[in-house]
């Protein structure tokens, strides 16, 4: 099911995460969160932007407890766990928040 | 929270009313040309699939003598009708473990048996049409090959092997499932089931000695690849980036601290999981367990010990030495391998860790035994150590204990509901469903007992319950690893 973005088609997996990540771009986080019925707030993009960063140096997303100690550094340690990252993408930070910021879904016992 | 409707918690357990076919509508995605290329199959249904598969089954049948006992004996007793966790939480008769061997039973009979080649009808022989095929690909994908089927069969009919078999053939006409063999090709380029590259593995490793020093003040190392080290530990990767799982990595590494024994993990064999036993695909899970076998060679180690991780350790206990062995280049003075809770319980005999049990006094623990740990391996020298020693482990670390039903614990173990390569998340609905025996039966301890806590050591049930316990009334921080709680007791330094 592909997603229209910015007047361009773009392809997607049967779950919804971009097939080519060169495709991201900020509106396709946009408009996935559109279809979830979130809005994306400056945390969200912290994370989203995160995401991104960690993934462009180890091809990877972080693992939950990277992601966690990077957001409470940059957004103050209360907010530095899983529960409020949870509050933020309830479908999970490693899926939801990986699908907003155009990577593969982690795959695994996970 | 969900489009489908979630099972009822009765408090007693009862028999279900049967529901015909309420679950054909699940199957998983199917995997892509590519991801059936890496591992040696066709990439989607070809054309003659109807000769290639009976050939494979006639292939399975003289090569499993297992496999065409189990589908000459079954004598439809029925004793195992209520037993499998899907039937009694989807209400679907042919999630009965009778009802699936039948779909492929019938087939063998058809092809394979002197009545049902003549006498079709009277057998129940049926020809291997295409809607044959698709519910194979349905309701194969609905059983978590946990064996609790087969605890209760009296002739020991295994449907998990059957349910390999099936898999197997179906990928042998190009009909893969995507969440399986995605991940066995990730294990081949990468070395792990989510595909963390060694560089993402160096730096999760050296955020968890940070985090650790942080919190205890002592350098506790989590070293990757280091040559010469004594044990090399192999765990699901999901250890390094999931939780609760991260949490029993964590305490692992402590354990080792204690211990004073030098560890290693490896990037090449960064996963215990072995998910070509999921698929019954003996190639490839020769292919994973090997790539042990070099890691513990090109680093020279002289011990091996698993984490926590159910089916890897099956696949360790039983098959190891037969799929990547001899392993005589190890100590022959410890257990080849040994599970991580076995060294763990050892160090407590001896008295070689100090325990501050009271560290673990916000909780009430109860224990899921893993299905494959629990059904299909050992642990220690004595029958049962698999029950015992996870348990012993917890009431060295815990000062409240709680089992739950006996008829949901041991070798009555009621899988997570996500096992058997079933952990994805276009099966959500089974996996609800699924889990629906166990969270009876922790409800139930957690009203009567006040339980707080599962602890399981198999990261498919640690994901699994994060997952589906919210659907049940609980939260997903109710399950912990068990070398989390080794992890919050042990107190680091001298011992004193």
């Amino acid at each position: 099911m592909p997603i229209e973005v910015n007047g361009k088609t773009l392809e997607t997996d049967e779950e919804g995460y971009l097939a080519n990540l060169n495709d991201w771009e900020p509106a396709v986080a946009e408009a996935m969160a559109k279809a979830d019925g979130v809005e994306l707030s400056e945390n969200h993009w912290e994370v989203i932007n995160f995401l991104r960063e960690y993934y462009e140096e180890y091809q990877i997303a972080p693992a939950v407890r990277v992601l966690t100690k990077a957001i409470g550094k940059k957004l103050g340690k209360e907010k530095g766990n899983s529960k409020y990252l949870y509050e933020l993408f309830p479908y999970g930070p490693a899926k939801q928040a990986c699908k907003y910021a155009g990577l593969p879904k982690p795959t695994g016992c996970v | 929270m969900a489009d489908f409707e979630v099972p009822d918690l009765k408090t007693y357990p009862r028999l279900p009313h049967i529901h015909e076919g309420v679950m054909a509508h699940s199957k998983p995605f199917l995997a892509k040309p590519e991801m059936q290329a890496d591992l040696g199959f066709p990439g989607e249904l070809i054309d003659n699939w109807q000769e290639v598969a009976l050939d494979k089954m006639g292939e399975l049948l003289g090569k499993y003598r297992s496999f065409q006992v189990y589908l000459d004996s079954c004598v439809k007793c029925g004793a195992c009708t209520d037993k499998c966790h899907y039937f009694l939480g989807t209400t679907d008769p042919k999630n009965m473990p009778v009802a699936r061997q039948d779909l492929l039973r019938k087939v063998y009979r058809r092809y394979f048996t002197f009545a049902g080649k003549y006498f079709p009808k009277l057998v129940g022989a049926v020809d291997l049409t295409k809607d044959v095929l698709d519910e194979w690909y349905s309701y194969f994908h609905q059983c978590s090959q946990c064996r609790r089927c087969s605890v209760f069969c009296p002739y020991g009919i295994d449907t998990a092997e059957i349910s390999m078999a099936a898999r197997e053939i179906l990928d042998s006409v190009g009909l893969g499932q995507k969440y399986c063999n995605e991940i066995i090709g990730k294990v081949f380029k990468i070395g792990n089931n989510l595909g963390l590259p060694g560089p993402a593995l160096k730096d999760t490793l050296e955020g968890l000695e940070e985090d650790v020093l942080d919190d205890t003040g002592v350098e506790v190392r989590y070293p990757l690849d280091e040559k010469g080290a004594e044990v090399l530990l192999i765990t699901p990767s999901a250890d390094f980036f999931a939780e609760p799982h991260v949490d029993g990595l964590i305490g692992y590494g402590k354990v080792f601290h204690q211990a004073g024994i030098s560890w290693t993990m490896s990037s090449y064999a960064s996963e215990a999981a072995n998910f070509g036993m999921f698929i019954g695909s003996y190639e490839n899970m020769r292919k994973v367990a090997l790539r042990i076998r070099k890691a513990a060679l090109d680093l020279g180690v002289k011990r091996i010990v698993f984490g926590e991780c159910g089916h890897a350790w099956r696949v360790a206990y039983s098959f190891l030495n037969t799929l990547a062995g001899p392993f005589d280049f190890l100590d022959p003075r410890y257990p080849v391998p040994q599970h991580i809770c076995e060294f763990t319980w050892d160090l407590i005999q001896r008295g070689a860790l100090t325990l501050d049990k009271s560290a673990n006094d916000d909780m009430v623990v109860t224990f899921h035994d893993s299905c494959n740990v629990a059904r299909a391996s050992r642990m220690g020298d004595k029958p049962g150590g698999q029950f015992h020693i996870p348990r012993e482990i917890i009431k060295a670390t815990c000062n409240h204990f709680v089992d739950m039903p006996i008829d949901t614990i041991h070798d009555s173990t009621f899988c997570c509901g996500g096992g058997g390569g079933l952990l994805t998340d276009d099966l959500m609905e089974l996996r609800v469903k699924g889990a629906m025996p166990r969270m009876r039966a922790l409800k139930q301890v957690a009203e009567e007992n006040g339980v707080t806590h599962m602890a399981a050591i198999c990261a498919i049930c640690k994901s699994q319950f994060t997952k589906v316990i919210p659907y049940y009334g609980f939260t997903m921080d109710q399950i912990v690893s068990v070398h989390q709680l080794v992890s919050n007791a042990i107190v680091l330094g001298a011992k004193q």
